[in-house]
Formats: structure tokens, C-alpha cells, sequence
């Protein structure tokens, strides 16, 4: 099965987080790792990584790997052999289906997999159970850009090319902090800003790292992005800056379009007011996109993730189309996308309300890839999408339902109720890397083992429509398959055997391949043909390429810059908004609104960046972000807890005040779930109102109480081995240097704490008490080596983690440094505070007192300690703290 | 000592204001008493100990008579009388008597080998019997018997020592800074036996075994009764000066007669005896300044204990047990051989123990001493002076 070369060279492959799809090279060490660097002919990326990525080498451990399959037995999980979990899978399906119908089984999907993967199991569910329940995590990610360019384009085309950001004059940002969640591509705009002049404008209730290169920020109300762009709709109506000609041959409906934008945003002065930005701002915007003809408006989940996604990502087109801005050099409308999969999801049809190969359920695309997939039981209407189907399971109404590679638990809206609904399926089929998810523990009844990235090799695509492979270059671990072969047993199992012959990935990708092709023409957008006939070997050999490929044409760039739209008429739409609103309403129980969102270091549940101590130590806890004003109000203290409660759930979260927040929004990161904090799972207070096109929930407005949450005691543990924690404390766990780091709260006994150590400890342990002052604070040791470490101590004082973590870290402590480690303190030349450049580990204090020391520029600073001169994305947080440093302590006026 | 450190005092504050005299029955240069373990251990020779050479003395104009012992006090007269020798005549007496060993008071205490540790002529008379290798008994488990016991398996010998309490030092140390002294001890290849009561002392012409009130007997070669000192005041009481357990003296160190002043381990001030060389010395500082007609007066000491005991770096100072209404800090690494308490009451560092790591005590001492309030350095003075500057915001 394995592609592995034995004499360990470098394989080229793609990176495995983000849409922006970089290639990496990754060099195994023979010992189950690999070094890890970007690649220089990668046109995504030109050899950059960010932190994440080029922290990938210290995520191929296999210790919470899942190794063999698993059937849950008389309450507990037991190993089986494969074809024992293969058997019981398709005869439990089989059952269902047989007694309530195809419609009680759905699959849920992963932007992550891999097209060929994706393929099969959009394949076996829609073409043979017969039943379109298939979607995909894609859908929280950017279903209203895919809606959004389906009512515009009629495909759900990306029209333009990373080249497009290099040669535009204005990137105009909208709810993207590409700065921490596409970092590749963020630095390559930044370069292009510096080299060109290119402006760059922010579009976001947050004052994210992105908007601090912003030429202009514009910080909206949240949800009135469709206004903004309305009112740049007729802006452009009213200073002649339309592009007659392109309206009119290659497009329809802009009357409607621009009556309804002057109805909803007239003019500038209005706009201001539905927006809540000032007049004098929305004028700046609408002059510097009227005066620049090459304007790349890139979008993310600050639009997408709405219940009017679909009309914000509409509202943006609109302007594009309207001055033909689009499938030219240097200027189009441009989606980015979250997951390294998310395309190539989209390509196979893993959404719900899609066939296959950009296809939908209309007779004729149904009845061409019945014929095309040999597959009389096709499904013939959309299925449920992911809200819709979860609520479909809690009914009782789906009893079957395979996840593949996500862990819906935490990252669906409503995660509390998701995590009922799982408990009460008949059958939950998880197939995973790791033993335990939020998922997984909600009642699995068979585990899968599945490839990692590293293992498993197939391909990709990046949001700007290149396929790229993703090579293997470990052994998989244990007994993990393809994701494509464990779907295709399960179908032969079915008895469809012979749509499922397949021997590798490469036959999997030709038969997709062939598909875009089948009866197209041109017809449609996707069509990689002329990759249908690659042998095995061109296949494994395949340099990254964009499509459209179609067989026998020359390669097409970019799209729609002569109309040729994939409508019936070939015609783009223009669509009309609705008045923007949010779904739901605050309240004096829930004044505020959440927002939600990815932190620079994370991915998604940290199942794999969680791993690396050099991205845990960022922002190891899960917080809250809130205004000054919002505190003093709400009586919350910086670095405090706070409970956030809304209709659905709560979290106890971290404070951090921040001006970069708007008043009356809050802020909290994704990442954390029940697996790694106690109270950190924000999917559980996230609503689940749905765009009404896109199926997506409103992930970034949920009303919100706020109130400050006290603990006596904080501290931390670090560990060689994964800890059971005493009950009811604040936790959240990171992985560190040498084991694991657990920060904690604790309205508990401090005198709980020596038994529980003493419990857990070698003989030799050196503790330190002061019961009066709150501080328990000890250290086992084997050897001279840390083997548990636990520091408590009042709310303000739990000691320095990043001091003792470096300590930690060490295999063996002299004495001296045995000394002073139970004061927390650093040794010379020890600590350096929290990481704030996550790629050469560079710590806050280091880069304070480098400041201190007359660098006053990220590039002095990159000079003095390397950091951010990788990746570049944690140069915002240094010229914050150089802003500080400056505030703090005014330049000797010679030095500046 | 004390007397030392007084001539040391006058010389500064009242040079030629008094022709001074030290009279002194040992035979030999003042030396530092507390280091007479180390001469026994090996660790320093005989004379390295002395406090001054006889040319310091020379230089200050101080009379020297040592080996005189002073049978007598005149007080009327103002006149001393010496052995085999004429009255000295004084205007001011300074008593710095000391104090002696105690012996207990069980049968068999007056055999051949059963010694004290007291001077430097034990110190010999010890060196002999470990350069034996022999057995030996150490009674007393306090700083003068660990000191011996040390010192003597130092020096070759196998030593047994006995203590009456539940742990060492208990005037000193609480509990569990006796419990990692006994372990540290012990790695020093002393055996430590406590609750052992001296029953009686056997031997046929000579120490042959010892016998607790248990029941227990060891074999030994010798005793050394370390279990205690008493002021050395006999002179004083025969001469009629008010005596109580010690000498008692004022604030300015006078005796009931004036002009005769007393310190040191022999004088008793406000009811307390002090058997430790600091109190002394602090005692010399005020009696100096008021012999050269300054202001002076002595409040008393903060008893605090700051040595090496066996090689154990020992300190201890003021409510070291802690008392009803304070609370303790403790911090313990047994392989490092630490442990420290800090014992606070109403937000003021009250008491320390220290056993092991001892770098900070004088800061601790002073700490004490001066009453101020640790609030600001509360978790961080446990770790040091260093560590315990006001933290930034």
C-alpha cells in the first residue's frame, strides 16, 4: 500500500491546514518524522510556510493516533480485524436502509479529505445508497461563496488566481483576517504592497492583525456588508464608473439590482448610516475602489458565515460585474477558502445541494451521471444540509451516520445539541486519526482507522483552483487505510461492487477526472479531462495545475472576463439583496453579540496543531475578547474568567480587554473543545440560524450575556504523561516541550493538592507551601529530570508557565537550577516570556527587551532574534509592541 | 569571645581612655569557640582559630594574662585575686566568665573516658581518643553534641549520638528541619539515637558501656557529655553580685555593683541567658559605647542560631515554631538536603528555619529584626533577596 520511498528522500507534497494549498517538502528522518520546508516551486506559496505550517514535523506523533479498528461491544471499544468492522458497517447500513429507507443514513464529510476520497463517498451515498444526506464540514467554511457564485455565475467558479494579488492595486479585505488564517498569501500581498504601492482596505467589526496594515479600516456593524456594497453599487451607478458594455452584453437583472442597492444604501451618507461607519470612511472606499481599476475584494467566513452569506457574497460580486473588474490580470472577486480540501470538496459534489463535478440535481445532470457512474438508485433531489441533517438525527429521523474526518461535536453551531444528537444514532461510523475526539466520545458505536497527512496520498485544491498532490512519506501507522479503500470495501459490502474497483488513488482521480469531462464541452466550469488518460506514474509525477484542464485546449487562467457565464443564457445574474439583518435580536438578558473565529497558530480542533508545543504556546488558553468599555460595564478584569452564556450553551473563558474589539461584540476563538478544556467548547454557544441559500450558520453574531467569573486559585501542571485532573476545575491543556501542560482555575482546597501530587509522584519531590498566601507550588523528580510539575497559587500570582516549561523542557536540571525552579522565576538567559514568533520560538520578553535595546522595527528585530522573518505573520504583534514600548518609554530623541 | 570583641569595641570608641587588661585561665590567644569542632573535625588547625595574634593585642595596649585564674573579686577594694600571682586592681570590671559544661548527674559519670567539649583542651584530649578509631558516645543532640559527634567522625571515630528529646535541636529547630537534620547526619555516618535517656555510665576502672533507661546498652570507649552549659558565675556570687542563673546585669550591662559590668554566656539580662556568640558581641558594641561615656543601651537579642552544624549549613531565628496566630511558609527538597519555613503573624516575618540553603538568613534575620511588612514579597522572599525585587506590572 505504501508509496514510501526507502531511502527516505525528499517528497514533494501540499500542506494539509489552510485554502491557500503551499506546497512542502518534507524530508522523513527514518524515525516516524520528518523535517519539514516549504516548497521553492510551489506557485501557492514560492517556498514560504507559516507558523503552522512549518511546524508540521512535530505533529506526526502517533501517541493519540488511532491505530486499528474498533467496534463498541458491551459498552466498551474493541479491536476487530478490518474486515470484521467492514462486515458489521455494511450490514448495520444495510439494515437501516432496509427498514427506513436510504434517507435514514448520512454521511458528514470533511474539507480535509482528499478529492479522491471525497469522490468515493459522495459517490457510494448519492449514486448507490441513493440518498443525497451527504455534506460536509465545507459547509461551515464557505457554502455561501459557493451559493453566492452559483446565483451569480451559475457555477461555483473562482475566477481568478493567486497572480491577481501580486498585480492588484487595491486588495480590499472583507471579514478575512487572512493575516493569521492564510499567512502565505497575506505576506505575498504585503510584498506586493511594499514593492507596488498596492492599498490595502479592511472590512471587519474586528480590528484583526490584518487590518493593521490597512491603508483603511472600515469596522462595520456586524452583518452590514451587503449594505457597504450596495451603496458602492450605486456610488459607482453615480459617478459614471460602470461598465455599460459588459452589463450589457454579459449580464442581466442590474436594474433591479441597483433600485434595490439605492434603496438599501443611496448614497454615501446612508451607507454610513446602515453600516455605522462614517461618512468621510465609506467615501474613501468608494473613491479608492471607483479610481482603482485592478481591485481584488477578497472574502472569508466574516461573510460566509451568516444567515445572509450568500447575499453578502452577491453584494461583492455585484460590484465586480458592474464594472467588469473580473477574469482580468490584477482584479476579480476572490474567495478564500479555510480547509486545504475545501475546493476539491466542492469539485466532487460534497456539498448536499451538489451531483457531482459541479453538477446539481437538475434532470439532466442527474440523468448524465446516472449514466456516467452505471448507478440506477441515484439520489435525484438535494439532501440535508449539515444544520438541517443534525437536526434531522436528534428527531430520530436519520439513524446511520458515518463522519469522516471532522469532529462536528465542536465545531457545529448548537455543539451541545450536536453532541445529543450523536448519542442517540443508531449507528455512528467514525473514521479518524485519533482514538478520542469530542466526537468520537459522544457514543461511537465503529472506529476507522484513516490516514494522516504524511500517510495518505491523492490530491487537492487551493483556492485559486490548482490541484495539487499530497504525497505519502511515512508508513501509515498500524493498521490506518485510504479513506477511498475503507469506502469502497464498505460498498462492495452493499453489493456495488463493481462501481468500486478501484486499485489506488490515481484510478479513483482518473474516474473524477473523466466525469468533469463526461458530456461537457465547456458547458460547465470544472472539466480536468485532460488529466483523465495520466498513467500511475504521471499521476504520482503530477506538478501542481489549475484548472479548467480541459483535454485538447490550452489552459485558461482566469474566468469571465468576455461574460461566457455557465447560466442558460451565459449570462451572469445580478442579485438583489435582501435588507441586512441579522437573524437574531440582543436583548437585556443577551446584550452582546459573540463573534467567532480562528486564532494565528490553530486549526480548527487542534487535533494536529495541538500537538506542537512551539503552536501551543501562542495563546494556550481559550478567552474572550472584549472591549474596555464592555469590561468596566460588565465588571470583567483582564486575564480574568468570564462566563459567556447565550440561548444555547455556555463557556468560562479568559478575558482579554481589547481595544481591537468593537463595543458590544465579543470575540472567541474555535479551537477548543472537550478533549483539551473543561469550559472552553464555544461551538456550544454559536446558534445555528442558516443563510437560507447556503445552508451556512450564522457562526459570527450569536447574542451573548457576559459575566465575570471568579477562582480563588490559578496554577498549572506540567506532566510527562496526559493527566485526569481533579473535578471541577478550570482546564485547558497544551502540548509542551518534553509532555503536557494543563493551566487551571480551582475554587477547590489548596490543601487538596500535595495528596494528589504525592499520588501521581516519584519519591523525590520538593514542594513549597504557604497556605495562607494561596501558593502550593511542587516538583517530583527521576533523576535530575522533571517528572511533574504543579504550581498553584491566588488569582494573580500562579508563578511564571513559560519560565518553568523551559525547565520542563530540559532533560536534566543541576542543581542551581533545581534551586530556583520552584520560585517561577527565570535563571539567567531562561524564559523569555509567551511565544510570540511561533516559527524560531521567540518570546514577548525577548522581543521587549530587543526593543528596549533600539530595535524599533519588526526588520531590526527579525535581524537581532529571527523573529518574523519566516513567516511573517506575528510581524503585527511585534509593531504592537514596539507602539507600547514607544508609548512607554519615548526614544531618546537622537535614536529615532 | 565576648571579651575580644569588647576590646575590639573600646579600642574604637574609647582608644586610651582605659588601660585594659583581659585575664583569661585557658592558656592561650582568645580563639573562636564555635570553630573548635572544625579543629576536631580536621578542618582548620588549633591556632587558625584564634581571633586576634598577640601583636593586635600589642598594638591596642591590652595587657594579656593568660593562664592567670581569678580566684576572688574584692568589690570592695576594687581589687581581683590571682592564683599565684598579686591582686590586680581595676576601676571598671568586665565578667566574661562563659559558661560550663554540664554533667549528668547519673553513676559512672566521673570514670576515666568520659569527657565534656567545652575548650580547647577537650579538643585535644578528643583528637586523641579518635585518632583510635575508637567507640564513642556523644550525649546531647543539641549544637555543642552534633558539633562533637561531627567533629569526632571526622576524625576517625564511630560515633553514637544520644539525645533525651524526640529530635535534634529542639531549642533551635521544629520538627521536620530535626528530621532532615537526623537524615543528613546520618549520611554522615553518625548513628543518632533519640529518646534515649542516660541511665547510667559502666566500667571497670574505665568507660566500658553506657546504659539508657530503656534498658539499652552500647559499648563505647568513651563519653562526651555535650547536654549542656551553665553560666559560669561563681566568681560574681561569692564576690555577693546579684545572680540569678546567670550574672544579672542592666542595659548597659552593670552588674548590681556599680562599675562592675558582665556579658556573654555568664550574664543574665531581663531574665535571659544567652549561649550564642551574637548576643555576646552585641552585648560588647553597647557596654563599649557606654564605657566611652556614650548613650548606649542593650533591648536584648533576637535569638538567632546561623552555623554550620555537621556540615549542615543551620539557621534559625526568632518564633521559629510558629506561634498561635501566625502561619508558616515551608519549603522542602529532601535530596537537595532544604528546608526552609518562614513563619509570618500580622503580615511580618516572625521566624525562620533554614537547613541547608542558609544564603538569605542574615536577610531573614534583619527582616525579623525590623518588623517590616512582606506582603509585596511574600512568595517570592522564600526564594531569596535576589528574587524578591518589587515585580514589574
Amino acid at each position: 500500500m505504501t508509496t514510501v520511498d526507502p531511502k527516505l528522500r525528499t517528497v514533494r507534497t501540499a500542506c494539509p491546514y489552510c485554502g491557500v494549498g503551499c506546497g512542502v517538502l518534507a524530508t522523513p528522518d527514518g524515525g516516524g518524522g520528518a523535517a519539514i520546508s516549504g516548497d521553492p516551486s510551489h506557485p501557492a506559496n514560492l517556498g514560504r510556510l507559516c507558523s503552522k505550517g512549518s511546524a508540521l514535523g512535530e505533529t506526526l506523533g502517533l501517541e493519540s493516533r488511532l491505530l486499528y479498528p474498533m467496534i463498541r461491544c458491551k459498552g466498551g471499544m474493541q479491536r476487530v480485524a478490518w474486515s470484521d468492522a467492514l462486515d458489521h458497517v455494511a450490514t448495520r447500513l444495510k439494515h437501516i436502509v432496509a427498514r427506513d429507507g436510504e434517507d435514514a443514513v448520512a454521511f458528514y464529510l470533511s474539507g480535509q479529505m482528499l478529492t479522491e476520497d471525497y469522490y468515493v463517498a459522495n459517490k457510494l451515498m448519492k449514486g448507490f445508497l441513493g440518498s443525497a444526506n451527504v455534506d460536509t464540514n465545507s459547509r461551515l467554511c464557505m457554502a455561501s461563496s459557493v451559493a453566492g457564485h452559483r446565483r451569480a455565475f451559475g457555477a461555483d467558479t473562482v475566477p481568478g488566481t493567486y497572480e491577481d494579488l501580486d498585480h492588484a492595486d487595491l486588495l480590499v479585505f472583507v471579514g478575512s483576517n487572512a493575516a493569521w488564517c492564510h499567512p502565505v498569501l497575506y505576506q505575498r500581498m504585503l510584498a506586493n504592497k511594499q514593492a507596488r504601492g498596492a492599498k490595502f482596505v479592511v472590512i471587519d467589526p474586528r480590528r484583526t492583525d490584518t487590518s493593521s496594515e490597512a491603508d483603511l479600516f472600515l469596522g462595520l456593524k456586524p452583518g452590514t456588508d451587503a449594505a457597504l456594497f450596495s451603496g458602492l453599487l450605486v456610488h459607482l451607478a453615480d459617478h459614471g464608473a460602470l461598465d455599460r458594455d459588459y452589463i450589457n452584453s454579459h449580464t442581466s437583472g442590474f436594474d433591479e439590482t441597483l433600485a434595490r442597492a439605492r434603496s438599501l444604501a443611496g448614497s454615501a451618507g446612508a451607507t454610513a448610516l446602515a453600516t455605522g461607519l462614517s461618512e468621510a470612511d465609506v467615501t474613501a472606499f468608494f473613491k479608492l475602489f471607483r479610481d482603482t481599476p485592478k481591485v481584488v475584494t477578497l472574502y472569508s467566513q466574516g461573510v460566509n458565515q451568516s444567515a445572509q452569506g450568500t447575499d453578502k457574497v452577491n453584494a461583492i460580486l455585484n460590484c465586480h460585474l458592474a464594472s467588469a473588474r473580473i477574469g482580468k490580470p490584477g482584479m476579480g472577486p476572490f474567495s478564500l477558502t479555510g480547509q486545504p480540501n475545501a475546493m476539491g470538496g466542492r469539485e466532487v459534489g460534497g456539498l448536499a445541494n451538489q451531483l457531482a463535478a459541479h453538477m446539481g440535481f437538475t434532470p439532466p445532470d442527474v440523468d448524465r451521471v446516472r449514466r456516467f457512474w452505471k448507478a440506477p438508485d441515484i439520489a435525484t433531489h438535494e439532501g440535508l444540509k449539515v444544520v438541517a441533517m443534525f437536526e434531522a438525527i436528534a428527531r430520530g429521523e436519520i439513524k446511520a451516520l458515518w463522519v469522516i474526518g471532522t469532529n462536528p461535536a465542536v465545531s457545529l453551531p448548537d455543539a451541545d445539541l450536536v453532541r445529543a444528537a450523536l448519542k442517540k444514532l443508531e449507528l455512528l461510523v467514525v473514521s479518524e486519526n485519533v482514538r478520542s475526539n469530542d466526537t468520537v466520545d459522544a457514543g461511537v458505536h465503529v472506529l476507522l482507522p484513516a490516514q494522516a497527512w504524511g500517510e495518505k496520498s491523492g490530491t487537492v485544491t487551493n483556492s485559486e483552483r490548482r490541484i495539487s498532490r499530497q504525497r505519502a512519506f511515512l508508513a501509515p501507522a498500524g493498521e490506518a487505510r485510504p479513506d477511498w479503500w475503507i469506502v469502497s470495501e464498505v460498498a462492495k459490502r452493499l453489493g456495488f461492487g463493481s462501481a468500486f474497483t478501484y486499485n489506488s488513488a490515481a484510478d479513483v482521480f482518473r474516474e473524477h477526472a473523466a466525469l468533469s469531462a463526461f458530456e461537457n464541452d465547456g458547458s460547465r466550469d470544472f472539466d480536468i479531462g485532460a488529466l483523465a488518460t495520466l498513467t500511475d506514474d504521471e499521476y504520482d509525477a503530477m506538478a501542481p495545475v489549475q484548472w479548467p484542464a480541459r483535454a485538447g485546449k490550452p489552459p485558461e487562467p482566469r474566468f469571465f472576463a468576455d461574460g461566457a457565464f455557465f447560466t442558460n443564457d451565459r449570462k451572469a445574474r445580478f442579485v438583489a439583496p435582501e435588507v441586512p439583518a441579522l437573524r437574531s435580536e440582543t436583548n437585556a438578558a443577551r446584550p452582546l453579540r459573540l463573534n467567532t473565529g480562528r486564532i494565528r497558530d490553530q486549526w480548527h480542533t487542534m487535533t494536529r496543531t495541538g500537538l506542537s508545543p512551539r503552536l501551543s504556546a501562542h495563546l494556550p488558553e481559550p478567552f474572550v475578547e472584549v472591549h474596555l468599555d464592555d469590561a468596566l460595564r460588565y465588571g470583567l478584569m483582564h486575564d480574568g474568567f468570564a462566563r459567556v452564556t447565550t440561548d444555547h450553551g455556555q463557556c468560562i473563558l479568559k478575558v482579554v480587554v481589547s481595544e481591537r474589539q468593537q463595543r458590544g461584540m465579543l470575540f472567541a476563538p474555535i479551537h477548543w473543545n472537550a478533549t483539551n478544556s473543561s469550559h472552553g467548547r464555544v461551538g456550544a454557544l454559536v446558534a445555528s440560524y442558516t443563510d437560507p441559500f447556503s445552508g451556512q450558520p450564522e457562526a459570527k453574531a450569536t447574542p451573548a450575556a457576559i459575566s465575570p467569573y471568579e477562582y480563588v486559585f490559578r496554577g498549572f501542571i506540567l506532566s510527562r504523561t496526559e493527566l485526569t485532573l481533579p473535578s471541577h476545575l478550570w482546564w485547558v491543556r497544551a502540548t509542551v516541550q518534553g509532555g503536557f501542560g494543563y493551566l487551571f482555575a480551582d475554587n477547590g482546597d489548596l490543601s487538596r493538592w500535595p495528596a494528589w501530587l504525592r499520588a501521581r509522584a516519584t519519591d523525590d519531590v520538593a514542594d513549597y507551601m504557604d497556605v495562607g498566601g494561596g501558593v502550593y507550588r511542587a516538583a517530583s523528580f527521576a533523576g535530575d529530570r522533571i517528572e511533574t510539575c504543579l504550581f498553584v497559587g491566588p488569582g494573580h500570582d500562579a508563578g511564571d508557565w513559560n519560565v518553568v516549561k523551559t525547565m520542563f523542557a530540559a532533560d536534566r536540571l543541576d542543581d542551581d537550577q533545581r534551586r530556583v525552579l520552584l520560585s517561577g522565576r527565570a535563571p539567567d538567559g531562561v524564559g523569555g516570556g509567551p511565544i510570540v514568533c511561533a516559527c524560531f520560538g521567540v518570546g514577548r520578553d525577548t522581543i521587549c527587551d530587543a526593543i528596549a535595546a533600539g530595535a524599533r522595527t519588526p526588520a531590526a528585530i527579525g535581524l537581532a532574534l529571527k523573529a518574523g522573518t519566516n513567516c511573517g505573520s506575528c510581524i503585527p504583534e511585534m509593531k504592537r509592541l514596539i507602539a507600547q514600548t514607544a508609548a512607554d518609554t519615548p526614544p531618546i530623541a537622537a535614536a529615532s | 569571645m565576648a571579651a575580644a570583641k569588647l576590646a575590639e569595641e573600646l579600642s574604637q570608641t574609647a582608644l586610651g581612655r582605659y588601660a585594659i587588661a583581659v585575664i583569661g585561665e585557658e592558656p592561650r590567644l582568645a580563639y573562636n569557640r564555635v570553630l573548635l569542632s572544625s579543629v576536631l573535625a580536621g578542618e582548620a588547625a588549633s591556632h587558625e582559630i584564634e581571633l586576634k595574634p598577640a601583636t593586635w593585642w600589642r598594638e591596642r595596649g591590652v595587657t594579656l594574662k593568660y593562664g592567670a585564674r581569678v580566684t576572688a573579686i574584692d568589690v570592695g577594694r576594687r581589687e581581683l585575686q590571682i592564683e599565684n600571682d598579686e591582686n590586680v586592681a581595676f576601676s571598671r570590671l568586665v565578667l566574661a566568665t562563659g559558661s560550663l559544661p554540664l554533667r549528668l548527674p547519673v553513676p559512672g559519670a566521673d570514670l576515666p573516658g568520659v569527657h565534656t567539649f567545652r575548650d580547647s583542651r577537650d579538643t585535644d584530649v578528643l583528637l586523641a581518643l579518635a585518632a583510635k578509631k575508637g567507640r564513642v558516645v556523644v550525649v546531647g543532640g543539641g549544637l555543642l553534641g552534633l558539633e562533637a559527634a561531627y567533629g569526632l567522625a571526622r576524625a576517625g571515630a564511630r560515633v553514637t549520638l544520644l539525645h533525651l528529646m524526640d529530635r535534634l535541636m529542639e531549642r533551635q529547630l521544629d520538627a521536620p528541619a530535626a528530621a532532615l537534620l537526623k537524615s543528613l547526619v546520618a549520611r554522615k555516618g553518625i548513628e543518632v539515637l533519640l529518646n534515649a535517656s542516660t541511665a547510667a555510665i559502666h566500667g571497670d576502672g574505665r568507660v566500658e558501656e553506657v546504659e539508657l533507661a530503656d534498658g539499652r546498652r552500647l559499648a563505647t570507649d568513651a563519653v562526651i557529655f555535650a547536654a549542656g552549659i551553665r553560666p559560669n558565675v561563681a566568681l560574681a556570687k561569692e564576690a555577693g553580685l546579684a545572680v540569678n542563673r546567670g550574672i544579672v546585669v542592666d542595659d548597659v550591662m552593670q552588674t548590681s555593683a556599680p562599675g562592675i559590668f558582665a556579658l556573654g554566656e555568664c550574664a543574665e539580662h531581663r531574665g535571659t541567658c544567652y549561649g550564642l556568640v551574637e548576643p555576646a558581641y552585641e552585648q560588647a558594641r553597647v557596654l563599649a559605647r557606654h564605657l566611652a561615656g556614650r548613650k548606649a543601651a542593650y533591648q536584648g537579642s533576637v535569638v538567632s542560631t546561623n552555623l554550620k552544624v555537621s556540615g549542615v549549613s543551620v539557621f534559625s531565628a526568632g518564633d521559629f515554631m510558629g506561634a498561635e496566630g501566625s502561619e508558616a511558609m515551608v519549603l522542602n527538597d529532601a535530596r537537595r538536603g532544604t528546608y526552609k519555613k518562614l513563619v509570618i503573624a500580622d503580615g511580618r516575618l516572625t521566624g525562620a528555619v533554614l537547613i541547608g540553603e542558609t544564603q538569605d538568613a542574615l536577610w531573614y534575620r534583619d527582616m525579623i529584626r525590623n518588623r517590616e511588612p512582606i506582603a509585596s514579597i511574600r512568595t517570592a522572599m522564600m526564594f531569596g533577596r535576589a528574587g524578591a525585587r518589587p515585580q514589574a506590572a
